[in-house]
């Protein structure tokens, strides 16, 4: 038979597993970026130059092919590597060589970076080499722009489109 | 059957056993939660299924229509959709605690090793199918947290060398976010909980009569703690996304998402090592190093009459009745898996063959246990009775799992061990008391609705309340018998239960020679078989 007491304490054990459920599922407040920082996020997917120029088959080539080998340009997979910067107020703050993926080093180079900054007035500068020049940049953007607290800057690359795109 | 790791099990079970008794003393040991953990699980499943379905009526799948259509239902329909909203997520948290607190307790008392390695193996996938429906539950709600669940989520699949394009480019920026993700979601938060069932179905495959429904009195107790949590502290979003600004401070729900900062902050091949590492730990657990079992039980076709009371107690399916096979005139006969069993020996406290009263020929029950027989538990019941000296006998009938009994002995108090407070038949009580070898006979074993080997101490108690074969007889009195079921930590509250009886017997002692002729006289000859 149950009593009173046993109810108080059953009722305590569900209230206090009820408070506890009920806080943990969405306290204590977690902060991700602290207040007054902006973020700018910098994602790439970006394939560079191939490393040998393709160059026309000799008619004596092509007739040694099985015919349905047979196709005009001899190129090569492999791709260079594509360096990138990112500086933010003159300052460099990610400088890398990113390597093209895959067995045959034939994919995409890609990249994707989170950087904290104080918000506030920025110049922002992407930079990208996608060729075999050896000194200088094939893209640049430069973007002057006020960070808001918490904003998310994100800095995208589609080379179709002109290049760094800034979102 | 020594545990591999004491240093933590110990403690662990400390706490356990304090919960336990402290909890004990609040519910009745069949609505303990402690001890319904299992059940408690399902009947939060149940839950969380009945509000989704609700729920799922309302959503909208998309981008600009999630977060509105859940704010609808928690603001608009508050009543309905919004209680049904928090339903979900509390009934969610709840389910990860009792599953998490279940997984523990089995591993603080050693039972995910031996033949319990296979319900052990299929709670491990059920774990991670939960831990994945719940974050893409809250993924779904497309609000600052389902954001950052989404972003960190994904960065950290993309440390996986799988995919051609990163993932959490899906979430560069408000323009790159795609209706198929939500489409993906859905599917995952469906399909994902069906599936955990299916394994939950496959983890109870290997025991009896499994608890997957609570007591009532738990269920109402759950079910109302539920519905005041989700009135007073109803579950609401936390601001729609906006993959322009960052989530920079968020409410996260710590049960589901608690290592999403970690994931976040640690690099990712550590957390994926990690994660790995411990998945494979936990996984192989039961053979590091594996169980070293007792020899299992053993049938005796000579003394087997088919009768199936083994079978119907056996808690893990071990047993089975096959036709007869020696030819003689009985229906079926016992056989033992011996994959299957644990040695609990709650079989042969069934077989009704296993009668200390049995002089003529050799204690040979039905079904027994070769390393702790029927035979040596009367040897030792005759050598302790010898021993006992002094007013009052007590003969206690100890499960070693519990093991506080040996404790208690005195010359006064005899103490048998046994592999489980369900091996013992009852037969083994009226030998002690009609042949006066002790006045009182105690049964010790783990704590109520806790029996380690499962349904031992059920077992025991249906037995001696006379509900279930075999039956205690009538000859002996109720009161000269008692059942304490206390654990490891009852030491004290079974030498109060041992100091009771004695006053007990001693109020009955006048009574003692006219029952024990009046018992002579009613069951002639029924004794010695």
């Amino acid at each position: 038979m149950l009593r009173l007491r046993n109810f108080i304490g059953q009722g305590a054990f569900y209230v206090a597993a009820a408070a506890v459920t009920g806080y943990l599922a969405a306290h204590p407040i977690y902060h991700q970026v602290p207040e007054g920082d902006a973020q700018i996020k910098l994602a790439l997917q970006h394939g560079g130059a191939r490393v040998a120029d393709c160059r026309r088959f000799t008619a004596q080539e092509l007739a040694k092919m099985p015919s349905a080998e047979r196709r005009p340009n001899d190129c090569s997979r492999e791709r260079i590597p594509v360096a990138i910067a990112l500086s933010v107020d003159g300052q460099t703050i990610y400088e890398d060589v990113l390597q093209p993926t895959g067995l045959s080093r034939d994919g995409a180079s890609k990249t994707y970076r989170k950087f904290l900054v104080p918000a506030g007035r920025h110049v922002i500068e992407a930079r990208l080499r996608d060729t075999k020049r050896g000194v200088g940049f094939d893209y640049e953007k430069r973007l002057q722009a006020e960070l808001k607290p918490w904003q998310n800057l994100a800095i995208d690359f589609n080379a179709e489109q002109g290049g760094f795109l800034f979102r | 059957m020594s545990d591999p790791f004491p240093a933590v099990t110990a403690p662990l079970r400390a706490v356990f056993d304090e919960a336990e008794k402290q909890l004990s003393k609040a519910f009745p040991p069949h609505w303990n939660p402690l001890l319904n953990l299992g059940a408690l699980g399902f009947f939060f499943y149940w839950i969380i299924i009945a509000s989704g379905v609700y729920l799922f009526i309302f959503f909208g799948t998309g981008a600009s229509k999630a977060y509105s259509s859940v704010e609808y239902m928690t603001s608009d329909q508050w009543y309905a959709g919004g209680l049904m909203r928090s339903f979900h997520r509390y009934a969610s948290d709840g389910l990860v605690v009792v599953m998490l607190i279940h997984l523990t307790r089995e591993f603080s008392l050693d039972r995910y090793r031996g033949v319990r390695w296979f319900s052990w193996l299929t709670g491990i996938p059920v774990l991670l199918f939960v831990y994945v429906a719940g974050v893409s539950g809250y993924w779904l709600v497309w609000d600052r947290v389902a954001q950052y669940v989404a972003i960190v989520a994904t960065e950290w699949l993309d440390h996986l060398p799988f995919f051609g394009q990163p993932v959490a480019r899906n979430f560069l920026s408000p323009d790159s976010l795609e209706d198929r993700f939500f489409t993906l979601m859905i599917f995952v938060h469906v399909s994902i909980p069906l599936i955990a069932l299916m394994v939950l179905w496959l983890h109870l495959q290997r025991i009896t009569r499994p608890r997957i429904n609570p007591p009532r009195g738990l269920a109402i107790g759950a079910g109302l703690a539920l519905v005041a949590l989700s009135i007073v502290a109803p579950a609401v979003s936390q601001g729609p996304a906006n993959l322009a600004e960052v989530p920079g401070a968020v409410g996260l729900d710590w049960f589901y998402l608690g290592a999403f900062p970690l994931l976040e902050t640690l690099p990712g091949p550590a957390t994926w090592s990690a994660a790995v590492a411990m998945l494979l730990i936990v996984g192989a657990a039961p053979w590091l190093p594996p169980l070293k079992r007792p020899a299992a039980a053993v049938v005796d076709l000579a003394n087997c009459n088919g009768c199936s009371r083994c079978m119907s107690d056996c808690p893990y399916n071990a047993i089975t009745m096959q036709l007869r096979s020696d030819g003689r005139p009985f229906e079926g006969e016992a056989v033992v898996d011996h994959s299957l069993c644990v040695a609990c020996g709650i079989c042969a406290g069934a077989c009704p063959t296993s009668t200390p009263f049995r002089r003529l020929s050799d204690l040979m029950p039905g079904i027994d246990l070769p390393g702790r027989s029927i035979a040596a538990i009367r040897a030792d019941t005759d050598r302790e009775a010898a021993r006992l000296a002094g007013g009052t006998r007590i003969m206690i009938f100890g499960c070693v799992n519990a093991g506080v009994a040996e404790a208690c002995r005195s010359r006064a108090v005899g103490v048998v061990g046994l592999a489980c407070s369900g091996q013992l038949p009852p037969a083994f009580i009226d030998y002690v008391i009609s042949r006066k070898l002790a006045d009182g006979v105690i049964i010790a074993g783990c704590a109520e609705n806790s029996c380690l080997n499962r349904r031992g101490g059920m077992w025991t108690t249906d037995r001696v309340e006379r509900r279930r074969d075999p039956r205690l007889r009538r000859r002996i009195a109720r009161e000269r018998v008692r059942l304490v079921w206390t654990g490891r930590r009852g030491l004290a509250d079974l030498r109060k239960e041992i100091e009771a009886l004695v006053v007990s017997l001693e109020s009955l002692g006048s009574d003692r020679p006219v029952r024990d002729r009046e018992i002579a006289a009613s069951e002639p000859g029924r004794s010695d078989a």
